[in-house]
């Protein structure tokens, strides 16, 4: 049994490996040049917040993990990463919807987070919160576009709300470890919903009601997508266990 | 054989006798071309650094943020759609540049102090 | 003024080192040439984020991955600032994209060959940037201004890209027998299309003379492709593997290294577009390009929405 600091570390270097890992899919195959960049660019700051996380729980662990050994000798079902974050990339729309709704939740989150009575966990917040900032404007500005454009975009991100919709309740439902932790995650859902709700005005969204949420992620309990990326992700340390590279 | 489009670029000459319909008639897919300026430190003036694609200015610089500032390059941004960029005809440089050639007056040197005289 | 005159103008400022800017009158030919090179060098940019952009996904820690997708990050910013030196001479990045995609367009085919194992990813910064920097450095003095400027500016960047490289062929170097095997059987694949890269012999490039004499090439392609054999040959000893070439050796007279023959016919079957790989990664750029057209409509019709709100 980890220790619940453990777990939530674990829980939010996840989270940031997962989409980092998916985002980077876009490298070579973004819409136009610059914003293939532009997502790359998210994709290294996702990553980087991944190795902050790692590292503080492989220091608190004080054995032989690392950060590697945390990211790729685990397995399906201790990953802790929501839901949302290992669904496909899919197109332009479902790739920024994902992102909008993650980024917004992580800029609530790690405010909390930044004044957090664990110094290290604080700071890392804090540094990252500069990076989340960054990726909730370029995420909610392209909703709006993606919304409000043509016929085709309107229907696509419309598309995307419905398939991602479901994942959303889950950012919401403490798991133990949160619990313990006292994260609060009340307030964060009020605040989370206005900016939904402020952005999606804008982009001429309608917000879903009456939708069942899918939920388990946190606590390793995972769509079929997860075990497709961790075998990606993991390949060459599974493959030549013991390396440096 | 490519048709080369006489567009707007930096270095391009006002815009009554330059573009062409082309161009100046709004596509639907590309993004018009944006010039990104920098500045590198506090204090220091914004320089031209290159340009991107953009759909508008707020993403323009968002671009140029990502595109231009990897390395810490830059703490501001300008941008400017190129096509607003009036810029002097090259034929004309000697009429418009070598008159000052000859006007060394002009530059500090050409003053003689005493050398005691420090810091002038 | 004069044709005439203005050519004179034009060869005097090449003789006397003055860079050629956008709107300074130029042959058409010059124009050309630059197009076509600067556009090629902007695809290969482009082109060459697919075979690395392969391992992303499979980078065996989580400091590879991230050093992985800074460089090919800077790719695509490379090929960005050589799309923009290329509008600069009256065509635009769509224009120049098309022909990539209709094939009339070359880039550089190194990057049709396949990325089979992860020390493939370092073969490619060690072999292929430090060809390609040859290049590069050469280029940041060519005579056309804005090509100059962004290679000063690429150049800047480059140079993590063949020291990551190397560093990581040292790490496999130093470690199990398989991580050996991987990495001199990474080299032996890499090292003969690395040397192709320079272009064919200068006795049968038949772009490279003119471009000599307009100072936008300033070294010919065996001159380089010499300076790179000899820089390379020093630099394995360090990894201890072997490059895969059996006349290779130091010639003292010639102060240089010796060496055997490129596989000409390979080299001229890939620029046909034969290479292992050239179908898939025009396929690739295509569909990319394809899928983001959509994209790029809605973002053009919410800005015009915006204006008039």
């Amino acid at each position: 049994m980890n220790k619940p600091i453990i777990d939530y570390l674990l829980h939010l270097a996840d989270n940031s490996l997962i989409l980092g890992q998916r985002n980077a899919e876009w490298c070579g195959h973004g819409p136009i040049l610059e914003q293939d960049i532009a997502i790359t660019n998210i994709s290294l700051d996702l990553i980087g917040q991944s190795r902050s996380f790692y590292q503080y729980a492989a220091q608190l662990k004080n054995d032989n993990t690392t950060e590697d050994s945390l990211a790729f000798f685990r397995t399906e079902r201790e990953f802790k990463n929501f839901l949302l974050l290992e669904q496909p990339n899919g197109d332009w729309a479902q790739t920024i919807l994902k992102q909008f709704f993650f980024s917004s939740f992580q800029f609530l989150l790690f405010q909390q987070l930044q004044k957090n009575s664990d110094e290290t966990l604080a700071a890392i917040a804090e540094k990252s919160l500069k990076e989340i900032s960054y990726h909730l404007r370029w995420s909610s500005e392209w909703v709006e576009r993606l919304g409000d454009g043509t016929e085709e975009s309107r229907n696509r991100i419309l598309n995307a709300v419905n398939n991602l919709w479901r994942f959303t309740g889950e950012l919401f439902i403490p798991a133990a470890y949160e619990t313990e932790l006292g994260i609060e995650l009340n307030s964060i859902k009020e605040n989370w919903q206005e900016k939904i709700n402020e952005i999606f005005k804008n982009a001429t969204l309608p917000i879903l009601s009456n939708v069942f949420f899918q939920t388990g992620g946190k606590t390793g309990n995972h769509t079929e997508q997860l075990g497709f990326i961790l075998t990606e992700l993991q390949y060459m340390q599974r493959t030549f266990p013991g390396c440096e590279w | 054989m490519k048709q080369f489009i006489n567009k707007f670029y930096y270095g391009d000459i006002p815009e009554s006798n330059s573009g062409n319909s082309i161009i100046s008639t709004e596509s639907k897919t590309d993004w018009p071309l944006w010039e990104v300026f920098l500045r590198s430190k506090q204090g220091l003036d914004h320089k031209h650094t290159g340009s991107l694609h953009a759909a508008n200015a707020q993403m323009a610089i968002e671009n140029a943020r990502d595109v231009y500032t990897r390395r810490m390059e830059g703490v501001s941004i300008w941008v400017v759609e190129s096509k607003n960029i009036h810029a002097s005809n090259p034929d004309e440089s000697e009429s418009l540049y070598d008159p000052s050639n000859d006007k060394i007056y002009r530059h500090a040197s050409f003053y003689q102090l005493p050398d005691e005289l420090k810091h002038m | 003024m004069s044709a005439l005159k203005e050519e004179e103008i034009f060869l005097k400022k090449i003789e006397e080192e003055t860079k050629i800017e956008p709107k300074d009158w130029m042959p058409e030919a010059y124009r050309k040439t630059n197009i076509r090179q600067i556009s090629q060098h902007a695809h290969s940019e482009i082109v060459g984020t697919l075979p690395e952009g392969n391992w992303i996904g499979r980078a065996p820690s989580l400091k590879r991955k991230l050093i992985l997708l800074a460089k090919i990050q800077d790719e695509a910013g490379h090929g960005l600032y050589l799309y923009s030196a290329c509008e600069t001479l009256g065509i635009t990045r769509e224009e120049t994209i098309n022909d990539l995609h209709s094939g009339k367009a070359k880039y550089a085919s190194i990057f049709n060959y396949p990325t089979l194992t992860w020390a493939d990813i370092g073969a490619i910064g060690w072999l292929v940037d430090g060809a390609a920097i040859m290049n590069q450095v050469m280029l940041t003095r060519t005579s056309y201004g804005p090509y100059a400027r962004a290679m000063v500016k690429i150049c800047k960047e480059e140079s993590f890209h063949q020291r990551q490289g190397f560093e990581s062929l040292l790490v496999l170097s130093k470690g199990t027998t398989e991580q050996q095997q991987m990495c001199q059987d990474a080299i032996n694949r890499w090292w003969w299309p690395a040397l192709m890269m320079f272009g064919p012999k200068d006795s049968e490039s038949t772009n490279s003379d003119q471009s000599m004499k307009w100072k936008i090439k300033r070294k010919s392609n065996d001159e380089l492709r010499q300076n790179f054999v000899d820089m390379i040959a020093e630099q394995i000893k360090f990894l201890g593997m072997k490059l895969p070439d059996d006349k290779l050796k130091w010639n003292n007279k010639k102060k240089q290294y010796d060496w055997g023959e490129i596989n000409w016919e390979e080299f001229w079957n890939v620029i046909k577009g034969n290479g292992p790989c050239n179908f898939e990664r025009v396929a690739a750029r295509k569909k990319a390009w394809e899928n983001g057209e959509w994209v790029r409509q809605a973002a053009v019709a919410h800005s015009n929405k915006s204006k008039t709100k």
